[in-house]
């Protein structure tokens, strides 16, 4: 028996959290790592042999393609992103704080639909190439995305934006005493620049180039609607998995995890070595306004087209959505407009059934995220405990995978009975998909949860206990409400993701419980793009309505909890 | 109301020692103040009186009821947080209520408690208010009234004015005595702020480094300090190290060596110096304030009469600080203004006196002796 009632709550809290994470992280990562050794009836490292010697070389090849492509995704979202956070935050001129929350909107766009709206735009028959083509009269599109080029440009649209946002919080860290200092010891602007500001934007830099390059690596929309042929190393797991080479792309899917953990290992060593916060109080914001007219229009300018470009691809997807099945076909342009595929959705059972199974398995999952996030955060932020770290890094685990590994790891942990499944086989029914959104979430729900839990001084929870209110009662009346909101906009960020998720659902759906992005691609499939972007469109509606709640009523910028 | 007993009490977090061998009694109904710097265990203390740390040795009895191990929400204490812990999603009404309702006390009897209490801290205007819509004052007495309306045993103060300016700290210390002596309720005040200790309290127990150095009235600890600890961390102080010379009835005669010839200091024989000399301590000093050495101009008829050179002078308002160089000991000395201090300078010569009964020999428990 334990003498300590503290202890006893503890361990009690732990239980399930511990629990939960060995059965649907733990476990199921094991099991992949398990299936990997087997080759012929016999454990071995065979599979990981043939994979890097193998004649074909498409194995190593997949890898160096994706190692390549998220090189190149970092630097493509750096010189977008880097520049962007340094102006907004630096200069004043008409419109910036406008421009500053626009340069945010990719965020609103899940990343199916936004690899479809980029088809669509720029692609072979993209209404852009093809506009310019009419317009001067050329012979041929003057321009396409596909392959390489089109999975850049829709890794830099969306990826940007996480060098945008860490690079401005920096910069808005900064003590401006620090540049003056420097201009005061004789420094030119320059100087300035390249000896004092940028070095100490240096940690936020590679911090978003590590994070960009891991979800590069996992990207699998992009790659798999607009490669053509192109093989990463996430797609080549889906393909095995599709060949039934069950024991390849268990090995893939191991040496994919490999390399994103070690990222993700390499980002908390680099973070926790270089840390230049400051304790300095009263930073205020430092901006030097834009005096000379023509650059002051110019920038207005710049940010319009700016705002323009960025807003493009959801009025593409509004725009298609209005076009009827069947009107858009030999035409260049759609010519007929009208509300025809939101009435089907809403009144054709079988257009409505993805929609709300997304919604419904979202919500399954969502409420899930939210009981486990809050127990397990508690634990990890209130609670001292033996194995502490263990917890924290199995937390973290599903946020270093690639979603096509988490699908992987479940379906080999699940396609036959286990305890854990209370001797059930889940791949194949309904289950397996919100549990597959469930762990997907589990890191982005507990961190932003920690992030208030963080802020909240524990001797509010001891006050409460000190007029005689119990633990559960404290709890309930005191802590809860209190870091609610913050739950509570995490929370909502991942349900949106849930219903938009992609990867996991591609390898895991059936035909009864398919979501959304699988109805999505099946009408991609059949040239029913006005289909497709009706989805696209609810999705994007969705996620505009819980990010305009989380600002207006919980006072919290969502995309902080990314 | 209760008394509070702390036997043989230790905690010890991991292989640090926050607090060893602390024997304390805390009177029903008096003001007790733990004093010391931060990290000297004075809030270790206090919280183990509340019930969020247990000791990790000895006894903690409220009256004769042993509490060492009993959960926080059992104790009936009151404590008012450093930062005020306010929750921060109710009112200045439901913080109030907030323990009564944990009572389960009857809505109709609520209100009124809490609306009185409200009015004993003078905000009953304020019930509606959201807590961050008041000032630091006046969260800081709806802390006040949320530990008082549970009519707790004992009342806990961590350090409750530290966030305050120092204006309001005074009106503050003012309020909290007033409510003290209202609810006549036994209360430990926890400050590393001397002169809160000083004027605020009946007791105060001096920590340092998890031991308690001394436990008494504002008054004893400030003028027969236990050791050089106390003496210089309450109010200003001299300390001179010496040897001890001879023992008599009424005096001890010591010696300061310090500069080519011994100096012979007479110190009155208090009663604690007499058992210091018993036990053999080798460091020694002798301490005195520097309101208690006069100087003077000439020489007179005198014990304790020594030559020195005034090196600074500095003006307080109040009182005038003067640093006199006595046989290369700097001492301090403060002498009340009268409004005609112009005759000291920097440079001059002048003969202080250390009048032998403001004397007193303790010894020196810190390395660095002066």
């Amino acid at each position: 028996m334990i003498k300590n009632r503290d202890t006893r709550l503890t361990i009690w809290l732990l239980i399930p959290v511990v629990l939960v994470l060995v059965a649907y992280v733990l476990y199921p990562s094991l099991r992949t790592f398990f299936e990997s050794l087997q080759k012929d009836g016999s454990i071995s490292f065979g599979n990981y042999q043939d994979f890097f010697v193998q004649e074909s070389k498409t194995n190593l090849e997949a890898l160096w393609n994706s190692v390549y492509i998220s090189i190149l995704s970092v630097l493509a979202s750096a010189l977008i992103g880097i520049p962007l956070a340094i102006i907004f935050n630096r200069y004043d001129f008409p419109g910036r704080s406008f421009f500053s929350t626009a340069a945010i909107l990719p965020i609103v766009l899940p990343s199916l639909v936004g690899v479809m709206a980029f088809m669509f735009l720029y692609g072979e028959s993209g209404l852009i190439p093809n506009a310019i083509k009419d317009l001067f009269g050329l012979d041929k599109v003057p321009f396409k995305i596909g392959g390489v080029s089109g999975i850049l440009i829709v890794h830099a649209y969306t990826m940007y934006v996480y060098f945008y946002m860490t690079v401005s919080a920096a910069i808005n860290k900064i003590d401006p005493s620090l540049e003056e200092a420097a201009f005061n010891l004789g420094a030119n602007k320059f100087k300035v620049f390249w000896k004092v500001t940028f070095p100490l934007l240096t940690p936020a830099i590679v911090a978003a180039s590590l994070l960009v390059f891991m979800i590069s690596m996992a990207s699998f929309s992009a790659p798999f609607l607009l490669a053509g042929g192109y093989r990463v190393l996430s797609l080549q797991i889906y393909f095995s998995k599709i060949n039934g080479d069950m024991e390849i792309a268990a090995t893939q899917s191991v040496i994919l995890s490999i390399v994103s953990i070690s990222f993700l290992l390499f980002m908390r060593w680099y973070q926790n070595r270089k840390d230049y916060r400051m304790a300095s109080k009263g930073i205020g914001a430092h901006r030097s306004e834009v005096k000379n007219p023509l650059m002051k229009w110019v920038m207005v300018v710049t940010g319009i087209i700016g705002v323009l470009i960025l807003l493009l691809p959801h009025f593409t997807i509004l725009l298609l959505s209005l076009v009827p099945d069947g009107t858009w076909t030999f035409q260049t342009y759609p010519t007929v407009f009208n509300v025809e595929n939101y009435r089907l959705l809403f009144e054709d059972p079988n257009i409505f059934k993805p929609l709300r199974n997304s919604l419904l398995m979202a919500v399954i999952a969502t409420l899930a995220n939210l009981v486990f996030g809050v127990i397990a955060s508690y634990v990890l932020v209130k609670r001292k405990f033996i194995g502490k770290s263990f917890i924290d890094i199995l937390v973290m685990i599903p946020w270093a995978l690639p979603a096509t590994v988490i699908g992987m790891n479940l379906i080999f942990a699940f396609n036959e009975p286990s305890v854990f499944s209370f001797g059930q086989i889940l791949v194949g029914t309904f289950w397996i998909l919100p549990l597959a959104y469930f762990v997907r979430h589990i890191p982005l729900v507990v961190r932003s949860t920690n992030a208030v839990l963080e802020q909240l001084d524990d001797s509010i929870e001891e006050a409460a206990r000190n007029l005689g209110a119990k633990w559960f009662y404290t709890f309930r009346k005191v802590i809860l409400p209190i870091i609610m909101p913050g739950v509570l906009s995490g929370t909502l960020l991942a349900f949106i993701e849930s219903v938009g998720e992609f990867p996991t659902s591609v390898l895991l759906y059936t035909i009864s419980n398919r979501p959304i992005s699988i109805e999505i691609m099946n009408q991609l499939r059949m040239f029913n793009m006005g289909q497709a972007a009706a989805y696209g469109m609810i999705q994007i509606t969705l996620i505009v309505i819980v990010l305009f709640i989380s600002n207006k009523f919980f006072g919290i910028k969502a995309e902080k909890a990314l | 109301m209760a008394s509070i007993k702390i036997e043989n009490v230790q905690k010890a977090f991991g292989k640090t020692i926050a607090i060893d061998h602390l024997n304390l009694e805390i009177k029903d109904g008096e003001f007790f103040t733990f004093l010391g710097p931060s990290g000297c265990g004075k809030t270790t203390t206090l919280r183990m009186i509340a019930g969020f740390y247990y000791p990790t040795k000895g006894v903690v009895r409220f009256g004769d009821k042993d509490m060492t191990r009993v959960p926080p929400e059992k104790r009936n204490t009151g404590m008012v947080f450093q930062n005020y812990a306010l929750f921060p999603h109710m009112t200045v009404f439901e913080n109030v209520a907030f323990g009564l309702r944990v009572r389960k006390v009857s809505s109709s009897d609520l209100k009124g408690k809490v609306l009185d209490a409200l009015r004993k801290v003078r905000l009953e205007k304020y019930s509606d208010r959201q807590v961050s819509q008041l000032s630091g004052g006046q969260q800081q007495r709806v802390a006040l009234a949320r530990a008082l309306v549970i009519e707790p045993e004992i009342l806990l103060l961590d350090e409750p004015l530290s966030n305050l300016d120092a204006k309001l700290r005074d009106e503050m210390r003012a309020e909290i005595l007033r409510l003290q002596r209202d609810y006549k309720i036994t209360t430990i005040y926890v400050t590393h702020d001397q002169a809160e200790a000083l004027s605020m309290s009946d007791r105060i127990a001096v920590f340092n480094f998890g031991v308690c150095h001394q436990v008494g009235t504002p008054a004893e600890i400030y003028n027969q300090p236990a050791n050089d600890f106390v003496a210089s961390f309450i109010g200003e102080i001299n300390l001179l190290s010496v040897q001890v010379k001879n023992v008599q009835q009424e005096n001890i005669v010591v010696t300061l060596e310090n500069g080519e010839e011994p100096v012979k200091l007479i110190v009155h024989n208090h009663t604690n110096e007499g058992e210091l000399i018993q036990q053999n301590e080798k460091n020694l000093a002798v301490s005195i304030r520097p309101e208690a050495i006069r100087i003077l101009d000439t020489v007179e008829k005198g014990t304790n009469i020594l030559k020195g050179k005034i090196e600074s002078v500095q003006f307080f308002g109040s009182v005038v600080n003067v640093m006199v160089d006595v046989h290369n000991v700097l001492l301090r000395v403060d002498v009340l203004n009268t409004h005609e201090f112009g005759y000291f300078y920097q440079g001059k010569e002048v003969y202080v006196q250390l009048p032998e009964k403001q004397l007193r020999l303790i010894p020196v428990i810190s390395g660095d002796a002066p």
